[in-house]
């Protein structure tokens, strides 16, 4: 019954809303946008104002210099995932954005943990970051540096792991995030 | 040829006959160009003022609007003519001067940072950065105002950069690859839509701005007319449905009919048309149209499910979409006979409900009368602006707009001091045309100085200032809102208008008697040149019906 594009008949009751719907899950947003002055600014801008919060941000160079990559990521239960990537679609120098399904999609961050670990404690230190596939990439007296890559909950594991240790500070870059298969993301 | 030529070109190649602005230190050279450009350039007293003139002249006549402005303190006094270009989707094209690159970031003399201020009202901006780079911009920002959903576009072009030499080539093309806005609508959705309308039995069409910019009011009104489809406008939308029409429900909203309103609180299915949600007509928005699906019509689809979640959405261009749309209905044959019942209640609305006010029984004018003197002394034809308030609203209810883009205000942005440079913009747009601003006496001071850019270019507007000595909107509210506690409202006999329109070179005139307000009116309208109106009205009336904020349509007080 009221099927789009046929003929039959339709009864209102059937009708159901689409959009500003929350999804209650993370989403990251590939954005392709034209390498021009302010586009970052712009993105930003309209987040802000539009009242969305943006978890994590990424931007770099793609392999055509005119054009930039951001990687962005937003809750989808805070904000309806749909009006975001609609105001953003209307900024002029936004090319294309690909909302990746998370099955569909490799995603990496790259984080450096800032460790206070001297001694006896360093050994335990270097099992962790062999579990966890990283490296050390700086070694002092009172301190070791180690370097993750992968998933935000990888790193996550990984940060509640040295915690314990004495976590000075740590660095993260944010997700980045590839389509998985033949095309483009 | 330098690049500030190559503007000049640019201009006439889109058509520019007329420019809005005020020179300045940072734009030097683009006025050195205008001496020579064959475009006519009218010297605003106030960048606002040519901001506005530039939203009035592409109002009235449908074309892109052009205003310049030097850096700084220029730029910066464009922002409420950029933003409220945006808010009511105006197209308009801003020129901005810039200071010399070397110079930029240093807070140098007259420095503001124009693209990052205005940089979320704008449609899109372009920052000049190599002097080639000028034409294309300028043709694009063309572009990108008037398509799609139009709106204000800012175009920096540093001073240093306007003086370059360049090798100009005409532009016939554009370069936006993340512009490509839907036009066309889904075959699919508006066939849905068609059949969801057959079904309705108690359908309300609701139009609004969108309907006028895309010059859609003959397939708003056959499509309305194919089925007997009641119809409401939004404040931006009127005229784009007859007001004289036996289907015409009148303006919906704060202060909206009866009739309209309570048509879209008892409404099955609502068709949305370039309309958007606002909340001075949801009222509060969870109990907005409780009963009723949604089909929403609109260029943006951003604005599409942003307030009120649609059923049926058709991101499209609401001329394009509504003809489609009346050919998909006349196919499905629908039963006429089934509106019979809603509109025996629209009737009853209608006749329980008018637009009503009590007229005073001495000689006193009571603003809602001065409304329909003006529709009377022009014969409805005039074309209005306001500014805003209670004389806005009183000329949005009283004065029964028959055409589109006869009907020019600022709706969205609410800007005080829009009304009367957007009449001289309408005015030099449609000369021989009659061209009347409706402003409060609070409203009117905020770009009063145009009256000496009316007065120099004979630009013969017509002000009719609504003079009750408050800031009347606020002063309702005050009244009704804040327990009559009134704070900064009231603003005395001054200044005298009369005079002050003497003094800018323009005729001023006081009106202070109802009894031959309509002939004094015909007399002051007959008189060559801008003209200043003086009436004196009543001073405490309130604008009536009104949704109280954040109440449902149905509690309309008044």
């Amino acid at each position: 019954m009221g099927e789009p594009g046929t003929k039959a008949p339709l009864s209102l009751d059937e009708l159901e809303a689409a959009g500003n719907l929350r999804t209650g899950r993370k989403h990251t947003l590939s954005i392709l946008v034209e390498n021009k002055a302010g586009v970052l600014s712009r993105i930003a801008g309209l987040f802000a104002r539009r009242g969305f919060n943006i978890d994590t941000l990424t931007v770099g160079p793609t392999d055509d210099e005119r054009l930039s990559r951001v990687t962005l990521t937003v809750d989808g239960a805070v904000h309806p995932i749909d009006q975001v990537t609609k105001q953003l679609h209307k900024l002029v120098n936004v090319l294309k954005i690909r909302d990746l399904e998370p099955a569909e999609t490799v995603s990496r961050e790259l984080v450096l943990f800032k460790i206070a670990v001297d001694g006896p404690q360093r050994g335990e230190l270097m099992q962790l970051t062999e579990i966890f596939r990283g490296k050390i990439v700086d070694v002092t007296k009172r301190s070791v540096i180690v370097e993750i890559t992968g998933t935000t909950e990888k790193v996550e594991a990984f940060e509640s792991m040295v915690r314990p240790f004495g976590l000075i500070e740590m660095m993260r870059t944010g997700e980045i995030a590839i389509s998985r298969g033949r095309g483009e993301t | 040829m330098r690049a500030v030529d190559a503007i000049m070109e640019c201009l006439k190649a889109e058509g520019v006959d007329v420019v809005f602005g005020m020179p300045g230190g940072a734009n030097l050279p683009t006025y050195d160009a205008f001496v020579d450009g064959g475009i006519r350039h009218i010297l605003v007293r106030h960048e606002a003022g040519g901001g506005h003139a530039a939203e009035g002249y592409a109002k009235a006549t449908g074309k892109v609007g052009v205003a310049l402005a030097t850096s700084g303190p220029g730029a910066t006094n464009l922002t409420t003519p950029i933003c409220d270009a945006m808010m009511d989707s105006v197209p308009v094209v801003f020129i901005t001067g810039q200071v010399r690159t070397e110079l930029l970031g240093t807070d140098g003399f007259q420095e503001a940072d124009t693209i990052g201020i205005t940089m979320p009202i704008v449609k899109h901006s372009f920052m000049i950065q190599h002097p080639d780079e000028i034409p294309r911009a300028i043709h694009e920002a063309f572009h990108l105002a008037r398509s799609g959903r139009p709106g204000p576009v800012l175009v920096d072009i540093p001073q240093d950069l306007s003086r370059a030499e360049i090798d100009y080539e005409p532009v016939t093309d554009v370069r936006l690859p993340g512009y490509q806005p839907t036009l066309d609508g889904n075959q699919k959705q508006i066939r849905q839509a068609a059949k969801a309308l057959a079904s309705a039995q108690r359908p309300v069409i609701y139009a609004g701005g969108g309907v006028v910019s895309a010059n859609a009011a003959a397939e708003l009104r056959e499509f309305a007319s194919s089925d007997r489809f009641p119809v409401t406008c939004t404040l931006m939308g009127l005229g784009s449905f007859p007001a004289p029409h036996p289907q015409w429900l009148g303006m919906l909203g704060m202060h909206g009919t009866r009739t309209a309103n309570y048509a879209m609180d008892e409404a099955d299915l609502i068709c949305a048309v370039g309309a958007r949600f606002d909340d001075r007509v949801t009222g509060k928005l969870s109990e907005f149209a409780p009963k009723a699906k949604f089909i929403h019509i609109d260029v943006d689809p951003a604005e599409i499910s942003k307030n009120v979640p649609a059923h049926i959405p058709i991101v499209g261009d609401a001329k394009r979409v509504l003809a489609k749309l009346l050919l998909e209905y006349r196919a499905l044959g629908a039963d006429p006979g089934r509106l019979e019942g809603w509109w025996q209640r629209i009737e009853r609305w209608r006749s329980e409900h008018p637009l009503s006010y009590t007229d005073s029984e001495d000689a006193e004018i009571k603003p809602q009368y001065m409304i329909q003197a003006l529709y009377e002394a022009t014969g409805g034809e005039a074309i209005i602006t306001s500014d805003v308030g209670q004389h806005q609203m009183w000329a949005a209810q009283y004065y029964h707009f028959g055409k589109p883009r006869q009907w020019i205000n600022s709706g969205g942005l609410g800007t005080m001091g829009f009304g009367l440079p957007a009449a001289m913009g309408a005015a030099i747009g449609r000369p021989g045309e009659l061209v009347c601003c409706v402003a409060g006496d609070g409203s009117v001071q905020m770009n009063a100085q145009e009256l000496a850019t009316c007065a120099q270019e004979r630009i013969p507007v017509k002000v009719f200032i609504m003079n009750n000595g408050y800031l009347g909107m606020v002063r309702q509210w005050q009244e009704l809102f804040w327990d009559g506690r009134y704070s900064q409202v009231e603003m005395g006999p001054y200044p005298d208008f009369v005079k002050l329109a003497e003094a800018y070179g323009a005729t001023g005139l006081r009106l202070e008697s109802k009894h031959t307000l309509v002939q004094d009116m015909k007399e002051a309208i007959a008189i060559d040149g801008p003209v200043v109106v003086d009436v004196k009205v009543t001073r405490e009336e309130n604008t009536f019906p009104m949704i109280p904020a954040g109440r449902p349509a149905r509690e309309m007080v008044g």
